[in-house]
Protein backbone atom coordinates (compact mmCIF):
# COMPACT_ATOMS: atom_id res chain seq x y z
CA UNK A 1 0.00 0.00 0.00
CA UNK A 2 1.36 3.64 -0.96
CA UNK A 3 2.42 5.02 2.17
CA UNK A 4 3.28 8.27 0.87
CA UNK A 5 1.17 11.65 2.16
CA UNK A 6 -2.09 11.77 0.24
CA UNK A 7 -3.16 15.33 -0.95
CA UNK A 8 -6.60 16.10 0.84
CA UNK A 9 -6.71 19.09 -1.72
CA UNK A 10 -7.18 16.02 -4.28
CA UNK A 11 -9.84 14.38 -1.94
CA UNK A 12 -11.95 17.74 -0.81
CA UNK A 13 -11.84 20.22 -3.72
CA UNK A 14 -13.84 23.31 -3.19
CA UNK A 15 -16.78 22.39 -5.06
CA UNK A 16 -17.19 18.89 -2.70
CA UNK A 17 -16.95 21.40 -0.01
CA UNK A 18 -19.75 23.45 -1.68
CA UNK A 19 -21.39 20.75 -2.00
CA UNK A 20 -21.37 19.34 1.30
CA UNK A 21 -22.48 22.59 2.64
CA UNK A 22 -25.09 23.34 0.64
CA UNK A 23 -26.41 20.15 -1.10
CA UNK A 24 -28.45 20.59 -4.49
CA UNK A 25 -32.00 18.80 -4.89
CA UNK A 26 -32.14 17.83 -1.14
CA UNK A 27 -35.28 17.07 -0.96
CA UNK A 28 -37.96 14.34 -0.55
CA UNK A 29 -40.47 14.64 -3.81
CA UNK A 30 -44.54 13.92 -3.40
CA UNK A 31 -44.87 12.49 -6.64
CA UNK A 32 -42.04 10.72 -7.31
CA UNK A 33 -42.56 7.32 -9.10
CA UNK A 34 -39.49 5.36 -8.02
CA UNK A 35 -37.21 5.64 -4.85
CA UNK A 36 -34.97 4.14 -2.85
CA UNK A 37 -32.66 3.44 0.13
CA UNK A 38 -29.05 3.66 0.88
CA UNK A 39 -27.60 2.95 4.07
CA UNK A 40 -23.91 2.08 5.01
CA UNK A 41 -24.04 0.81 8.83
CA UNK A 42 -20.92 0.73 9.45
CA UNK A 43 -20.20 4.64 8.85
CA UNK A 44 -23.64 5.61 8.97
CA UNK A 45 -24.40 6.94 5.90
CA UNK A 46 -27.87 6.99 4.69
CA UNK A 47 -29.78 8.66 2.01
CA UNK A 48 -33.30 8.09 -0.07
CA UNK A 49 -33.09 8.99 -3.81
CA UNK A 50 -36.16 9.60 -5.29
CA UNK A 51 -36.80 10.07 -9.11
CA UNK A 52 -39.58 10.63 -11.36
CA UNK A 53 -39.17 8.97 -14.60
CA UNK A 54 -41.25 9.82 -17.79
CA UNK A 55 -40.75 8.24 -21.35
CA UNK A 56 -37.47 6.93 -20.55
CA UNK A 57 -35.99 10.40 -19.08
CA UNK A 58 -34.91 10.90 -15.47
CA UNK A 59 -37.58 14.09 -15.51
CA UNK A 60 -36.46 14.81 -11.65
CA UNK A 61 -34.21 13.49 -8.99
CA UNK A 62 -33.33 14.54 -5.53
CA UNK A 63 -32.10 12.84 -1.99
CA UNK A 64 -32.91 13.36 1.55
CA UNK A 65 -30.02 12.00 4.32
CA UNK A 66 -27.23 12.16 6.28
CA UNK A 67 -23.47 11.31 6.26
CA UNK A 68 -20.03 12.87 5.30
CA UNK A 69 -18.64 14.96 3.05
CA UNK A 70 -17.89 12.82 0.25
CA UNK A 71 -21.24 11.14 0.58
CA UNK A 72 -23.11 13.94 0.77
CA UNK A 73 -21.59 16.24 -2.32
CA UNK A 74 -21.52 12.86 -4.48
CA UNK A 75 -25.36 12.68 -3.76
CA UNK A 76 -25.68 16.24 -4.81
CA UNK A 77 -23.55 16.01 -7.91
CA UNK A 78 -25.39 13.14 -9.04
CA UNK A 79 -29.07 14.32 -8.93
CA UNK A 80 -27.19 17.41 -11.35
CA UNK A 81 -25.46 15.20 -13.22
CA UNK A 82 -28.43 12.92 -14.21
CA UNK A 83 -31.72 15.36 -14.50
CA UNK A 84 -32.65 15.20 -17.79
CA UNK A 85 -30.91 12.13 -19.15
CA UNK A 86 -32.24 9.36 -20.55
CA UNK A 87 -32.17 6.22 -17.92
CA UNK A 88 -30.06 3.80 -20.05
CA UNK A 89 -27.51 6.79 -19.96
CA UNK A 90 -27.50 7.20 -16.36
CA UNK A 91 -26.88 3.66 -15.95
CA UNK A 92 -24.12 3.82 -18.24
CA UNK A 93 -22.86 6.59 -15.97
CA UNK A 94 -23.22 4.90 -13.08
CA UNK A 95 -21.00 2.36 -14.47
CA UNK A 96 -18.38 4.67 -15.42
CA UNK A 97 -18.48 6.19 -12.37
CA UNK A 98 -17.77 3.11 -10.53
CA UNK A 99 -14.79 2.27 -12.92
CA UNK A 100 -13.53 6.24 -12.12
CA UNK A 101 -13.04 5.33 -8.55
CA UNK A 102 -12.35 1.90 -8.83
CA UNK A 103 -10.98 0.57 -11.70
CA UNK A 104 -9.28 2.16 -15.53
CA UNK A 105 -10.95 5.11 -15.56
CA UNK A 106 -12.73 5.44 -18.74
CA UNK A 107 -12.11 7.85 -21.42
CA UNK A 108 -15.26 10.17 -21.28
CA UNK A 109 -16.01 13.42 -20.08
CA UNK A 110 -17.81 13.02 -16.59
CA UNK A 111 -18.39 17.06 -16.21
CA UNK A 112 -18.23 18.12 -12.35
CA UNK A 113 -18.05 14.64 -11.35
CA UNK A 114 -14.49 14.50 -12.08
CA UNK A 115 -13.54 16.50 -8.91
CA UNK A 116 -14.63 13.05 -7.20
CA UNK A 117 -11.67 11.17 -8.67
CA UNK A 118 -9.82 11.98 -6.39
CA UNK A 119 -11.20 9.64 -3.87
CA UNK A 120 -9.30 6.82 -5.82
CA UNK A 121 -6.48 7.49 -3.77
CA UNK A 122 -8.26 7.02 -0.85
CA UNK A 123 -9.74 3.08 -0.90
CA UNK A 124 -11.60 3.64 2.40
CA UNK A 125 -13.93 6.16 1.03
CA UNK A 126 -14.94 4.84 -2.65
CA UNK A 127 -18.55 3.21 -0.47
CA UNK A 128 -18.99 7.19 0.55
CA UNK A 129 -18.59 8.20 -3.05
CA UNK A 130 -21.12 5.35 -4.43
CA UNK A 131 -23.54 4.74 -2.29
CA UNK A 132 -26.00 7.71 -3.63
CA UNK A 133 -24.90 6.12 -6.85
CA UNK A 134 -26.00 2.09 -5.78
CA UNK A 135 -29.21 3.65 -4.14
CA UNK A 136 -30.05 5.50 -7.70
CA UNK A 137 -29.27 2.22 -9.46
CA UNK A 138 -32.04 0.19 -7.40
CA UNK A 139 -34.84 3.21 -7.76
CA UNK A 140 -34.69 2.71 -11.15
CA UNK A 141 -34.34 -1.33 -10.95
CA UNK A 142 -36.74 -0.72 -8.15
CA UNK A 143 -34.88 -3.19 -5.75
CA UNK A 144 -36.74 -3.52 -2.20
CA UNK A 145 -33.30 -3.88 -0.34
CA UNK A 146 -31.84 -1.33 1.22
CA UNK A 147 -28.54 -0.04 -1.34
CA UNK A 148 -25.47 -0.67 0.78
CA UNK A 149 -21.38 -0.08 -0.66
CA UNK A 150 -19.55 -1.87 2.65
CA UNK B 1 9.11 13.55 25.05
CA UNK B 2 9.93 10.06 24.76
CA UNK B 3 8.71 8.53 27.08
CA UNK B 4 5.31 8.50 29.32
CA UNK B 5 5.99 11.07 31.83
CA UNK B 6 4.82 9.20 35.00
CA UNK B 7 6.64 6.06 34.30
CA UNK B 8 10.26 5.72 34.39
CA UNK B 9 11.97 5.16 31.44
CA UNK B 10 13.76 2.32 33.09
CA UNK B 11 10.35 0.25 33.22
CA UNK B 12 9.02 1.38 29.52
CA UNK B 13 11.34 2.52 26.82
CA UNK B 14 8.47 2.94 24.19
CA UNK B 15 11.46 3.47 21.35
CA UNK B 16 13.16 -0.19 22.16
CA UNK B 17 9.92 -2.09 23.39
CA UNK B 18 7.68 -0.99 20.53
CA UNK B 19 9.45 -0.26 17.28
CA UNK B 20 6.28 0.05 15.54
CA UNK B 21 5.26 3.35 16.69
CA UNK B 22 8.99 4.92 15.24
CA UNK B 23 7.76 4.21 11.87
CA UNK B 24 5.89 6.94 9.94
CA UNK B 25 2.79 7.18 8.59
CA UNK B 26 2.05 9.33 5.79
CA UNK B 27 5.66 10.75 6.20
CA UNK B 28 4.59 11.81 9.48
CA UNK B 29 5.64 10.51 12.57
CA UNK B 30 2.81 8.27 13.97
CA UNK B 31 0.28 9.41 16.77
CA UNK B 32 -0.81 6.05 17.40
CA UNK B 33 -4.64 6.63 19.30
CA UNK B 34 -6.50 3.54 18.73
CA UNK B 35 -5.87 1.67 21.36
CA UNK B 36 -8.97 0.71 22.11
CA UNK B 37 -9.63 -0.98 18.88
CA UNK B 38 -6.11 -2.89 19.60
CA UNK B 39 -2.95 -2.33 21.33
CA UNK B 40 0.49 -2.29 19.54
CA UNK B 41 2.95 -5.38 20.82
CA UNK B 42 5.77 -5.19 22.72
CA UNK B 43 9.09 -6.97 21.56
CA UNK B 44 8.62 -9.14 24.43
CA UNK B 45 5.30 -10.72 23.44
CA UNK B 46 6.41 -10.76 19.81
CA UNK B 47 9.20 -12.77 20.96
CA UNK B 48 7.57 -15.02 23.18
CA UNK B 49 5.99 -16.03 20.25
CA UNK B 50 8.69 -16.32 17.78
CA UNK B 51 10.52 -18.38 20.62
CA UNK B 52 7.49 -20.84 20.88
CA UNK B 53 7.49 -21.41 17.40
CA UNK B 54 11.54 -21.44 17.40
CA UNK B 55 12.17 -23.72 20.28
CA UNK B 56 8.48 -25.24 21.52
CA UNK B 57 6.34 -25.61 19.08
CA UNK B 58 4.38 -28.89 19.54
CA UNK B 59 0.44 -29.91 20.22
CA UNK B 60 -0.62 -30.06 23.56
CA UNK B 61 -2.16 -32.96 25.98
CA UNK B 62 -1.46 -35.19 23.56
CA UNK B 63 1.98 -36.37 22.93
CA UNK B 64 4.25 -38.65 25.15
CA UNK B 65 7.00 -36.98 23.48
CA UNK B 66 9.27 -34.12 24.97
CA UNK B 67 8.11 -31.46 22.95
CA UNK B 68 4.52 -31.79 23.46
CA UNK B 69 4.99 -32.17 26.88
CA UNK B 70 7.10 -28.72 27.00
CA UNK B 71 4.76 -27.33 24.86
CA UNK B 72 1.82 -28.43 27.42
CA UNK B 73 3.61 -26.53 30.16
CA UNK B 74 4.17 -23.34 28.45
CA UNK B 75 0.54 -23.44 27.89
CA UNK B 76 -0.69 -24.19 31.60
CA UNK B 77 1.61 -21.79 33.07
CA UNK B 78 0.01 -19.30 30.57
CA UNK B 79 -3.58 -20.26 32.03
CA UNK B 80 -1.58 -19.95 35.96
CA UNK B 81 -0.26 -16.39 34.76
CA UNK B 82 -4.09 -14.92 33.34
CA UNK B 83 -5.71 -16.88 36.97
CA UNK B 84 -2.87 -14.31 38.81
CA UNK B 85 -3.30 -11.74 36.85
CA UNK B 86 -6.81 -11.44 37.53
CA UNK B 87 -7.13 -12.86 40.90
CA UNK B 88 -9.07 -16.03 40.34
CA UNK B 89 -9.12 -18.43 42.99
CA UNK B 90 -8.10 -21.16 40.28
CA UNK B 91 -6.60 -21.69 37.35
CA UNK B 92 -9.41 -23.98 36.40
CA UNK B 93 -11.23 -20.88 36.10
CA UNK B 94 -9.95 -19.75 33.10
CA UNK B 95 -10.88 -20.79 29.46
CA UNK B 96 -8.71 -19.80 26.80
CA UNK B 97 -11.03 -18.43 23.83
CA UNK B 98 -10.30 -16.49 20.79
CA UNK B 99 -11.29 -13.12 22.20
CA UNK B 100 -14.33 -11.17 24.43
CA UNK B 101 -16.33 -12.16 21.46
CA UNK B 102 -16.26 -15.74 21.66
CA UNK B 103 -15.59 -15.60 25.36
CA UNK B 104 -19.24 -14.09 25.81
CA UNK B 105 -21.23 -16.18 23.26
CA UNK B 106 -19.53 -19.51 25.52
CA UNK B 107 -21.68 -18.31 28.25
CA UNK B 108 -24.61 -17.53 26.15
CA UNK B 109 -24.18 -20.50 24.48
CA UNK B 110 -23.52 -22.91 27.70
CA UNK B 111 -24.62 -21.48 30.52
CA UNK B 112 -27.46 -19.86 28.73
CA UNK B 113 -29.11 -22.41 26.47
CA UNK B 114 -28.93 -24.70 30.02
CA UNK B 115 -30.12 -22.80 32.45
CA UNK B 116 -32.37 -19.96 30.59
CA UNK B 117 -36.75 -20.40 30.18
CA UNK B 118 -39.21 -18.38 28.40
CA UNK B 119 -39.85 -15.18 30.48
CA UNK B 120 -36.21 -15.16 32.13
CA UNK B 121 -35.01 -11.88 31.81
CA UNK B 122 -31.07 -10.76 30.63
CA UNK B 123 -30.27 -7.47 32.04
CA UNK B 124 -27.64 -5.37 29.72
CA UNK B 125 -26.68 -1.31 29.67
CA UNK B 126 -27.26 0.88 26.79
CA UNK B 127 -23.62 1.61 26.74
CA UNK B 128 -22.41 -2.40 25.42
CA UNK B 129 -20.41 -3.62 22.80
CA UNK B 130 -22.35 -5.19 20.04
CA UNK B 131 -20.80 -7.79 21.40
CA UNK B 132 -22.09 -7.86 25.11
CA UNK B 133 -25.78 -7.13 22.88
CA UNK B 134 -26.07 -9.67 19.89
CA UNK B 135 -24.69 -13.11 22.03
CA UNK B 136 -27.99 -12.54 23.96
CA UNK B 137 -30.24 -11.75 21.55
CA UNK B 138 -29.35 -14.60 20.21
CA UNK B 139 -30.08 -16.34 23.23
CA UNK B 140 -33.42 -14.92 23.78
CA UNK B 141 -34.54 -16.43 20.69
CA UNK B 142 -33.65 -19.68 21.10
CA UNK B 143 -34.79 -19.87 24.92
CA UNK B 144 -37.72 -17.24 24.70
CA UNK B 145 -35.84 -15.13 27.29
CA UNK B 146 -36.29 -11.61 27.30
CA UNK B 147 -33.35 -8.79 26.87
CA UNK B 148 -33.84 -5.52 28.97
CA UNK B 149 -31.58 -2.26 28.81
CA UNK B 150 -30.89 0.08 31.57
CA UNK B 151 -30.53 3.45 29.85
CA UNK B 152 -27.32 5.88 30.57
CA UNK B 153 -27.63 9.68 31.08
CA UNK B 154 -26.53 12.30 29.15
CA UNK B 155 -22.74 12.17 30.72
CA UNK B 156 -22.46 8.55 29.70
CA UNK B 157 -22.67 7.15 32.97
CA UNK B 158 -25.31 3.99 33.78
CA UNK B 159 -28.62 4.91 35.94
CA UNK B 160 -28.51 2.98 38.49
CA UNK B 161 -31.90 4.14 40.00
CA UNK B 162 -33.03 2.38 36.49
CA UNK B 163 -30.94 -0.52 36.76
CA UNK B 164 -32.29 -1.58 40.10
CA UNK B 165 -35.83 -1.10 38.95
CA UNK B 166 -35.13 -3.58 36.05
CA UNK B 167 -33.23 -6.00 38.44
CA UNK B 168 -36.11 -8.51 39.57
CA UNK B 169 -36.26 -11.82 40.24
CA UNK B 170 -37.12 -12.91 36.66
CA UNK B 171 -33.31 -11.55 35.81
CA UNK B 172 -31.18 -14.82 35.41
CA UNK B 173 -27.92 -12.23 34.17
CA UNK B 174 -26.68 -8.87 34.18
CA UNK B 175 -24.28 -8.82 31.40
CA UNK B 176 -22.59 -5.47 31.80
CA UNK B 177 -19.01 -3.41 30.51
CA UNK B 178 -16.39 -2.86 33.10
CA UNK B 179 -15.14 0.11 30.55
CA UNK B 180 -17.39 1.57 27.68
CA UNK B 181 -15.41 1.04 24.59
CA UNK B 182 -17.17 4.64 22.91
CA UNK B 183 -17.36 6.37 25.81
CA UNK B 184 -14.71 5.40 28.53
CA UNK B 185 -17.05 5.79 31.75
CA UNK B 186 -15.90 3.03 33.78
CA UNK B 187 -19.14 1.08 35.76
CA UNK B 188 -18.98 0.74 39.64
CA UNK B 189 -18.87 -3.00 38.45
CA UNK B 190 -18.52 -4.44 42.04
CA UNK B 191 -21.44 -2.58 43.57
CA UNK B 192 -23.26 -3.74 40.46
CA UNK B 193 -22.57 -7.17 41.19
CA UNK B 194 -23.83 -6.76 44.48
CA UNK B 195 -26.79 -5.45 43.70
CA UNK B 196 -27.43 -8.37 41.43
CA UNK B 197 -26.28 -11.04 43.46
CA UNK B 198 -28.68 -9.79 46.16
CA UNK B 199 -31.57 -10.04 43.15
CA UNK B 200 -30.89 -13.67 42.65
CA UNK B 201 -29.10 -12.50 38.71
CA UNK B 202 -25.55 -13.79 38.14
CA UNK B 203 -23.22 -11.34 36.66
CA UNK B 204 -20.95 -11.37 33.49
CA UNK B 205 -18.62 -8.76 33.28
CA UNK B 206 -16.82 -7.37 29.59
CA UNK B 207 -13.66 -6.19 30.38
CA UNK B 208 -12.28 -5.66 26.87
CA UNK B 209 -11.50 -2.12 27.61
CA UNK B 210 -10.60 -2.46 30.94
CA UNK B 211 -7.61 -5.16 31.69
CA UNK B 212 -5.18 -2.72 30.02
CA UNK B 213 -5.89 0.05 32.05
CA UNK B 214 -6.67 -0.53 35.73
CA UNK B 215 -5.92 -3.81 37.94
CA UNK B 216 -8.74 -6.51 37.80
CA UNK B 217 -9.59 -8.53 40.58
CA UNK B 218 -12.38 -11.03 39.83
CA UNK B 219 -12.79 -11.84 43.56
CA UNK B 220 -12.86 -8.41 44.71
CA UNK B 221 -15.51 -7.70 42.16
CA UNK B 222 -17.18 -10.85 42.76
CA UNK B 223 -18.89 -11.45 39.56
CA UNK B 224 -19.46 -14.66 38.06
CA UNK B 225 -18.18 -14.43 34.64
CA UNK B 226 -15.44 -12.03 33.43
CA UNK B 227 -14.52 -11.74 29.71
CA UNK B 228 -11.50 -10.28 28.11
CA UNK B 229 -9.28 -10.00 25.11
CA UNK B 230 -5.45 -10.26 24.87
CA UNK B 231 -5.27 -8.33 21.88
CA UNK B 232 -5.88 -4.96 23.97
CA UNK B 233 -3.90 -6.11 26.49
CA UNK B 234 -0.59 -5.35 24.26
CA UNK B 235 -0.81 -9.44 23.64
CA UNK B 236 -1.50 -11.02 20.21
CA UNK B 237 -5.03 -11.30 18.14
CA UNK B 238 -6.95 -14.72 18.35
CA UNK B 239 -6.54 -14.85 22.10
CA UNK B 240 -8.99 -13.92 24.84
CA UNK B 241 -9.84 -15.25 28.46
CA UNK B 242 -13.18 -16.37 30.00
CA UNK B 243 -13.19 -16.38 33.85
CA UNK B 244 -15.97 -18.13 35.27
CA UNK B 245 -16.35 -19.18 39.09
CA UNK B 246 -15.51 -22.90 39.47
CA UNK B 247 -18.73 -24.19 40.60
CA UNK B 248 -20.89 -22.72 37.60
CA UNK B 249 -18.05 -23.35 35.10
CA UNK B 250 -18.09 -27.26 35.99
CA UNK B 251 -21.87 -27.47 35.73
CA UNK B 252 -21.95 -26.16 32.46
CA UNK B 253 -22.57 -28.07 29.12
CA UNK B 254 -19.82 -28.02 26.55
CA UNK B 255 -20.56 -25.57 23.94
CA UNK B 256 -18.43 -27.38 20.85
CA UNK B 257 -17.39 -30.66 20.34
CA UNK B 258 -14.40 -32.24 19.39
CA UNK B 259 -10.50 -33.33 20.69
CA UNK B 260 -9.11 -32.09 23.46
CA UNK B 261 -12.69 -31.20 25.48
CA UNK B 262 -13.86 -35.30 26.19
CA UNK B 263 -12.91 -37.69 28.40
CA UNK B 264 -14.76 -40.79 26.25
CA UNK B 265 -15.96 -41.01 23.30
CA UNK B 266 -18.17 -44.07 21.85
CA UNK B 267 -20.68 -43.92 18.99
CA UNK B 268 -22.96 -44.39 21.87
CA UNK B 269 -22.34 -41.34 24.30
CA UNK B 270 -18.99 -39.51 24.81
CA UNK B 271 -18.33 -37.89 28.31
CA UNK B 272 -16.37 -34.73 28.92
CA UNK B 273 -13.56 -33.48 30.27
CA UNK B 274 -13.72 -31.24 33.60
CA UNK B 275 -13.48 -27.45 33.18
CA UNK B 276 -11.89 -25.60 31.53
CA UNK B 277 -10.80 -28.23 28.86
CA UNK B 278 -14.47 -29.01 28.47
CA UNK B 279 -14.62 -25.50 26.52
CA UNK B 280 -11.17 -25.35 25.01
CA UNK B 281 -12.65 -28.42 22.02
CA UNK B 282 -9.79 -28.70 19.13
CA UNK B 283 -6.13 -27.49 19.28
CA UNK B 284 -6.02 -23.83 20.79
CA UNK B 285 -3.95 -20.79 19.64
CA UNK B 286 -0.95 -22.08 21.73
CA UNK B 287 1.31 -19.38 20.77
CA UNK B 288 -1.37 -16.57 21.25
CA UNK B 289 -1.84 -18.07 25.27
CA UNK B 290 1.82 -18.15 25.26
CA UNK B 291 1.99 -13.99 23.82
CA UNK B 292 -0.88 -13.32 26.16
CA UNK B 293 1.28 -14.79 28.99
CA UNK B 294 4.35 -12.60 27.95
CA UNK B 295 1.78 -9.60 27.46
CA UNK B 296 0.78 -9.64 31.13
CA UNK B 297 4.29 -10.50 32.32
CA UNK B 298 5.08 -7.06 30.47
CA UNK B 299 2.16 -4.85 31.80
CA UNK B 300 2.77 -5.91 35.28
CA UNK B 301 6.46 -5.39 35.05
CA UNK B 302 5.40 -1.65 34.98
CA UNK B 303 2.86 -1.84 36.65
CA UNK B 304 -1.24 -1.56 36.51
CA UNK B 305 -0.87 0.92 39.08
CA UNK B 306 1.74 3.18 37.13
CA UNK B 307 0.00 2.40 33.82
CA UNK B 308 -3.22 3.94 34.79
CA UNK B 309 -1.99 7.04 36.58
CA UNK B 310 -0.38 7.69 33.61
CA UNK B 311 -3.07 7.44 31.56
CA UNK B 312 -5.48 9.53 33.69
CA UNK B 313 -3.56 12.02 33.76
CA UNK B 314 -3.22 12.06 30.05
CA UNK B 315 -6.91 11.54 29.50
CA UNK B 316 -7.22 14.64 31.35
CA UNK B 317 -4.48 16.64 29.30
CA UNK B 318 -6.37 15.54 26.48
CA UNK B 319 -9.38 16.23 27.80
CA UNK B 320 -8.56 19.82 28.62
CA UNK B 321 -6.63 20.11 25.27
CA UNK B 322 -9.07 18.88 22.60
CA UNK B 323 -12.43 19.82 24.67
CA UNK B 324 -11.18 22.89 24.62
CA UNK B 325 -10.75 23.75 21.24
CA UNK B 326 -13.29 25.64 19.75
CA UNK B 327 -16.46 23.63 17.74
CA UNK B 328 -15.53 20.49 20.01
CA UNK B 329 -18.39 18.57 21.45
CA UNK B 330 -17.37 16.06 23.98
CA UNK B 331 -19.28 12.73 23.94
CA UNK B 332 -19.22 10.79 27.37
CA UNK B 333 -18.52 13.23 30.27
CA UNK B 334 -18.58 10.78 33.20
CA UNK B 335 -16.82 11.46 36.33
CA UNK B 336 -15.05 8.08 36.09
CA UNK B 337 -13.22 7.61 33.02
CA UNK B 338 -10.47 5.34 31.13
CA UNK B 339 -8.38 6.64 28.81
CA UNK B 340 -11.33 7.18 26.37
CA UNK B 341 -12.21 10.34 24.50
CA UNK B 342 -15.39 10.29 22.14
CA UNK B 343 -15.85 13.80 20.37
CA UNK B 344 -17.51 15.65 17.63
CA UNK B 345 -16.23 18.54 15.44
CA UNK B 346 -18.97 21.07 14.19
CA UNK B 347 -19.77 20.73 10.63
CA UNK B 348 -16.91 17.55 9.95
CA UNK B 349 -18.30 14.20 10.38
CA UNK B 350 -16.28 11.51 12.01
CA UNK B 351 -15.19 10.05 9.06
CA UNK B 352 -13.90 13.00 7.09
CA UNK B 353 -12.21 13.76 10.28
CA UNK B 354 -10.67 10.17 10.30
CA UNK B 355 -9.34 10.74 6.68
CA UNK B 356 -7.61 14.14 7.74
CA UNK B 357 -6.35 12.91 10.79
CA UNK B 358 -4.90 10.17 9.08
CA UNK B 359 -2.74 12.56 6.83
CA UNK B 360 -1.27 14.06 9.54
CA UNK B 361 0.04 10.51 10.58
CA UNK B 362 -3.24 10.88 13.32
CA UNK B 363 -4.52 7.00 13.73
CA UNK B 364 -7.93 7.52 15.69
CA UNK B 365 -11.47 5.99 15.19
CA UNK B 366 -13.99 6.93 13.91
CA UNK B 367 -17.83 5.45 13.47
CA UNK B 368 -19.83 4.14 15.86
CA UNK B 369 -17.24 1.96 17.73
CA UNK B 370 -19.92 -1.30 17.59
CA UNK B 371 -22.06 0.32 19.89
CA UNK B 372 -25.25 1.68 17.53
CA UNK B 373 -27.11 1.74 20.17
CA UNK B 374 -25.40 4.12 22.53
CA UNK B 375 -24.88 6.36 19.35
CA UNK B 376 -28.74 6.39 18.87
CA UNK B 377 -29.03 7.04 22.21
CA UNK B 378 -26.99 10.33 21.87
CA UNK B 379 -28.83 11.01 18.51
CA UNK B 380 -25.24 10.46 16.31
CA UNK B 381 -24.40 8.72 13.63
CA UNK B 382 -20.76 8.09 15.44
CA UNK B 383 -17.81 10.05 17.32
CA UNK B 384 -14.13 10.46 16.43
CA UNK B 385 -12.54 8.48 19.58
CA UNK B 386 -8.62 8.58 20.74
CA UNK B 387 -7.76 5.74 22.71
CA UNK B 388 -4.72 5.99 24.87
CA UNK B 389 -2.22 3.55 25.95
CA UNK B 390 0.93 3.42 28.17
CA UNK B 391 3.19 4.55 25.71
CA UNK B 392 0.79 7.94 24.51
CA UNK B 393 2.63 10.95 25.49
CA UNK B 394 1.31 14.44 25.36
CA UNK B 395 2.60 15.18 22.21
CA UNK B 396 0.46 12.30 20.62
CA UNK B 397 -2.27 14.60 22.17
CA UNK B 398 -0.90 17.94 20.78
CA UNK B 399 -0.41 16.26 17.40
CA UNK B 400 -4.36 15.49 17.62
CA UNK B 401 -4.94 18.86 18.26
CA UNK B 402 -2.87 20.28 15.68
CA UNK B 403 -4.62 17.87 13.01
CA UNK B 404 -8.00 19.05 14.36
CA UNK B 405 -7.15 22.40 13.85
CA UNK B 406 -6.03 21.41 10.30
CA UNK B 407 -9.21 19.84 9.57
CA UNK B 408 -10.90 22.63 10.52
CA UNK B 409 -9.37 24.89 8.41
CA UNK B 410 -9.75 22.61 5.12
CA UNK B 411 -13.60 22.94 5.82
CA UNK B 412 -13.46 26.36 6.88
CA UNK B 413 -15.55 25.57 9.92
Amino acid sequence: MNDSAPDLRELYQEVIFDHNRQPRNFHAMADADHQADGHNPLCGDQLTVYLRIEDGLVKDVSFVGHGCAISTASASLMTEAVKGKPVAEVEALFHDFHALLTDVPPDRDFGKLAVLSGVREFPARVKCATLAWHTLHNAIVGAQEPARTE
Amino acid sequence: MNSPADIHPAQLDVAADFPILARKVHGRRLAYLDNGATTQKPLAVIEAERRFYLESNANIHRGVHWLSQHATELYDDARITVQRFINAASADEIVFTRGTTEAINLVAQSWGRAELRAGDQILITAMEHHSNIVPWQLLCEQTGAMLKVAPVSDAGELDLDAFDALLGSDTQLVAITHVSNALGSINPVAELTARAHAAGALVLVDGAQAVAHQAVDVQAIGCDFYAFSGHKLYGPTGIGVLYARKPILQAMPPWQGGGDMIRTVSFERSTWADAPQRFEAGTPNIAGAIGLAAAIDYVQGIGLARIAAHEHALLDYATATIGTLPGIRLVGTARDKAGILSFLVDGIHPHDLGTILDAEGVAIRAGHHCAMPLMNRFGIPGTARASLAMYNTQADVDALAAAIGKAQKLFGT
